[in-house]
């Protein structure tokens, strides 16, 4: 691992003057030649590899519009240049959506375009070498997609579009990413991304619901491959056993608990999250989602209900109707999908949760809005609903709570770091630099009222956090899960 | 009909033809690309009267870019603007009679060229004086503002210092609209005003002032958020060899 000094927090966010070079070492370990084969790509570097990749670019391109108008109309105005957290944080200039999101666009020109074609240095169109497929290979795995970049493109250019088609295409040519390739394998064969079979994952249920008895006094039920229940809960695996993710699914379980709502879990779709989205490839993101249709049917459920995660949100939210549905045959009375913070919520609207505020008494908080949730969806029947539904739970289920500046939350939130298949060891430099501006915008309340813990709704978020606030002075354990607020606010029926 | 008039005539269709044929190529090419998934950005509208205003002040008061960066949206909606009454000024040398309203902006257009070239050369100045935006400006870049503040200068030499037989020009124009050619005045300052501007008409449909058709195909910006109530399906979504 590269040495690497930890960023200072400074009092007022500056943007930094651009370092040329600055992160050209950061590259996440290849694929091996297994894991690249078993989701259906070829198992090492082709050797025509550069012809390969030209006409799958033109294949992507003629098949997406997003992508064909995205590389057509940015006019290079730079107001993105200062919008990326990896930016931000590393001050590396291909960190610039623009300037990444050209190491694609000038490859396109040179190989699609008139200009291009014929006058590459005019417009700056660069051909497809090996020096551009490192390039391609480093700075497209330092993009966690979190589309804040195209919230301040007048033209809404999507910079996660274009990195989701570069790493399609390295994948095309045989260069995977290790981590995320390895997660879509397992979360295809053995129905998570921990590779946690049906009997492990029975058995951590199990030994929660003790937990929880031991806890509270009360019997809650965590229940497994239920038919016939009526709702099917699909969460992020980390869920299960990571900190401080399995307070949230208590949470969840004590709030179907309490709501007398009748739940289970599926072995079959025991993950939430898609990975085939950051790579890109629409077949493997289906594939993955077909999982929780069948587990669905399988169990005979009406409503389908996703736990805490930002990106498997996106996926659940704005794409699993295309690529899974229809769903007639789930009760139509609810979204579907639906969150379950959006349960939630609706409970405490009708107030079918005993709430006791002061449980949370001994804490202080904030909420981190999880990129894809912000900028990728939406919860509750307004626009707007995915900001106001999980702060609406916060100020129901504790007394302390103080937003982060303006310009760090909601529609310009910032990621945490390590979303969008970057969430991995041979990463963590990117990661610690990424969440500069979370980190500050976080002391700054610290600072000024006293924060001490940070609410995130995202299992990916959550996992960044521990690892990376140590780095910037706070503990691993002050970012918490929202449910986890929830889970002790809410009283349960001893006499149940 | 003397070379100049000519090469002018011929130059003015050429590159109206490659204005025209290029958009609606392009613009048909976008039209017909599928939209295999719903990737609307927040704030996402969940109607589609939300997407039409969310567009209309896109395009009228660039919303996102007031919010990413207050130089470029000044220095950038001032051109544009202007431009625009530059445009609508010029209306009245292909028009005849002149429309009313046409009378009615020519006073105050008329300086639309100086504000235009004001807001280019604050564009410009950045490309030089902010690093990030120096590194991300390629020559074409460079050359596509120096076409745009030629075009304002020349308009403005011809408008205010030199002059020019304004009635033989717009004659020449009507002349190419009706098919009945006249001759071209012989001035060096407005034929150097008019090369520019056609070649900038021969560029467009090859370059990124492709973003002005683009932006209303940007799936981003024009799609409803509503998945989970309507399913979304392009013509080729539910095929496998498709991507999102």
């Amino acid at each position: 691992m590269i040495d690497f000094e930890t960023p200072v927090l400074k009092e007022y966010p500056i943007i930094p003057l651009i370092q040329p070079g600055a992160m050209a070492h950061s590259k996440p370990y290849v694929a091996k030649q297994d894991l690249q084969e078993k989701i259906g790509f070829p198992g090492e570097l082709i050797d025509d590899w550069q012809e390969v990749a030209i006409k799958k670019m033109g294949e992507l391109v003629s098949k997406s519009r997003a992508l064909m108008v995205f590389l057509d109309t940015c006019v290079k105005c730079g107001a993105c240049t200062d919008k990326c957290h990896y930016f931000l944080g590393t001050a590396d200039p291909y960190n610039m959506p623009v300037a990444r999101q050209d190491l694609f666009r000038d490859v396109y020109r040179r190989y699609f375009t008139f200009a291009g074609k014929h006058f590459p240095k005019l417009v700056g169109a660069k051909d497809l070498d090996k020096d551009m497929l490192d390039l391609w290979y480093s700075y497209f795995h330092q993009c966690s997609q979190c589309r804040r970049c195209s919230v301040y493109c007048p033209f809404g250019i999507d910079t996660a579009e274009i990195s989701m088609a570069a790493r399609e295409i390295l994948n095309t040519i045989g260069v995977g990413q290790k981590y995320c390739n390895e997660i879509i394998g397992k979360a295809q064969t053995i129905g998570n991304n921990l590779g946690l079979p049906e009997p492990a994952l029975a058995d951590t249920l199990e030994g929660l619901e003790e937990d929880i008895e031991e806890e509270t006094g009360v019997k809650v039920r965590l229940p497994l491959d239920e038919k016939n229940a009526d709702i099917l809960l699909v969460t992020p695996s980390a869920d299960f056993f990571a900190e401080p993710h399995v307070d949230g699914l208590i949470g969840y379980a004590k709030v179907f608990h309490a709501a007398g709502l009748s739940w289970t879990l599926s072995s079959h779709a025991s993950e939430a999250s898609n990975f085939g989205l950051f790579i890109g490839s629409y077949d493997n993101m289906q594939k993955i989602s077909m999982r929780i249709r069948d587990a669905a049917l399988e169990l005979g459920v009406k409503r389908i209900v996703f736990g805490e995660c930002g990106h498997a949100w996106r996926v659940a939210y704005n794409f699993l109707n295309t690529l899974a549905g229809p769903f007639d045959f789930l009760d139509q009375n609810y979204p579907i999908p639906q969150n379950i913070s959006e349960v939630t919520y609706d409970l405490i609207q009708r107030n079918a949760l005993t709430l006791d505020k002061s449980a949370n008494d001994d804490k202080v908080l904030t909420f981190h809005d999880s990129c894809n949730v912000a900028r990728g969806s939406r919860m509750g029947d307004v626009a707007g609903g995915q900001f106001i539904i999980p702060r609406e739970i916060i100020k129901a289920t504790c007394n302390h709570f103080y937003d982060m500046a303006d310009d760090t939350i909601k529609e310009a939130t910032f990621c945490c770091g390590g979303g969008g298949g970057l969430l991995t060891d041979d990463l963590v430099e990117l990661r610690v630099k990424g969440a500069l501006p979370r980190m500050e915008a976080l002391k700054q309340v610290v600072d000024n009222h006293g924060v001490t813990h940070m609410v995130a709704i995202c299992a990916i978020c959550k996992s960044q956090f521990s690892k990376v606030m140590p780095y910037y002075g706070f503990e691993m354990d002050q970012v918490i899960s929202l449910h986890q607020l929830v889970g002790n606010a809410i009283v349960l029926n001893r006499s149940e | 009909m003397s070379l100049l008039t000519f090469i002018f005539t011929l130059l003015f269709y050429a590159a109206t033809a490659t204005i025209v044929a290029g958009l609606a190529f392009k613009i048909r090419l976008y039209a017909i690309t599928p939209t295999p998934l719903r990737i609307p950005t927040t704030p996402a509208p969940t109607s589609l009267s939300g997407v039409i205003a969310r567009l209309f002040f896109e395009v009228t008061l660039f919303n996102s870019l007031f919010k990413a960066n207050k130089w470029i949206w000044l220095f950038g909606w001032l051109f544009h603007a202007a431009l625009l009454f530059v445009l609508l000024r010029h209306l009245r040398y292909f028009t005849d009679p002149v429309w009313g309203w046409v009378d009615t902006i020519q006073p105050y257009g008329k300086y639309g060229a100086f504000i235009m070239v004001f807001g280019l050369g604050g564009l410009w100045a950045r490309r030089f004086l902010v690093d990030r935006i120096r590194f991300i400006s390629s020559p074409s870049d460079h050359l596509m503002l120096a076409l745009l503040v030629g075009i304002g200068l020349t308009g403005i030499g011809v408008k205010f210092v030199t002059g020019t037989d304004i009635v033989a020009v717009k004659a020449f124009f009507l002349g190419l609209i009706y098919f009945d050619w006249q001759p071209m005045p012989s001035d060096w300052l407005l034929s150097f005003h008019l090369v520019l501007v056609a070649l900038l008409m021969i560029i467009f449909p090859f370059s990124k002032l492709l973003h002005a058709p683009g932006l209303f195909f940007s799936p981003t910006l024009n799609q409803i958020d509503n998945p989970r109530e309507k399913r979304h399906t392009s013509s080729k979504s539910a095929s496998s060899d498709n991507r999102g």
